[in-house]
């Protein structure tokens, strides 16, 4: 039974990566700024998920922590290059 | 305990929703490749962020519930977050390629 739970998060894994690859592509091609941010986006929340896949495959809660900051700071990261494209600078005066 | 000696009734929700998760994610990301413009593409990423997260954290913690043997909720907080930042960082990209796409 746990064989099968074994090939489940390889699976889901595998699925991760995969799905970061297109964000990867779309990132190289993306003909404007906006879509590369948006592969960006895409990127690090397939990243975080990929952590957790190493976390529930390892047991331990470490990885629970490296996914809870690649959330925060992907966001914030996110928002600071929507804003510089909006604006053309991150932090207004 | 290892993950090895979990009860089938900890592993087999949580490889449902593992495969669940996973896929809802890949189809957003398939998504991104292959639609046309940039205001289709925004759409099919926010599917693997909120529901194929939901169902890849709700694995984690029965996971983590079985092998701790008591109830382990912290990955409510990541839900939590990317539910609240997930929509604020689409308003804001949208409103930068509508201001980058209009003509000065």
């Amino acid at each position: 039974m746990n064989v099968v739970f074994d090939w489940t998060v390889w699976f889901a894994q595998m699925c991760f990566l995969l799905a970061m690859g297109c964000a990867t592509v779309r990132l190289i091609l993306g003909p404007r700024a906006q879509d590369r941010v948006l592969a960006l986006d895409t990127m690090y929340v397939n990243g975080m998920l990929s952590m957790l896949m190493l976390g529930i495959r390892s047991s331990t809660t470490i990885y629970f922590d490296i996914a809870l900051l690649i959330a925060l700071f992907g966001f914030v990261g996110s928002v600071a290059a929507s804003r510089f494209l909006l604006r053309g600078e991150v932090i207004e005066p | 305990m290892t993950i090895s000696d979990l009860s089938p009734w900890f592993t087999v929700p949580a490889a449902v929703l593992l495969v669940a998760g996973a896929l809802l994610t890949l189809v957003g990301s398939l998504g991104l490749l292959r639609l046309q413009s940039f205001y289709a593409r925004m759409h099919s990423p926010s599917m693997g962020s909120t529901l194929g997260t939901a169902c890849t954290l709700a694995a984690s913690m029965l996971v983590a519930s079985g092998l701790d043997g008591r109830p382990v909720v912290h990955e409510v907080l990541i839900s939590l977050l990317l539910a609240l930042t997930s929509p604020m960082t689409s308003i804001v990209l949208m409103q930068a390629a509508r201001a980058r796409s209009q003509p000065h």
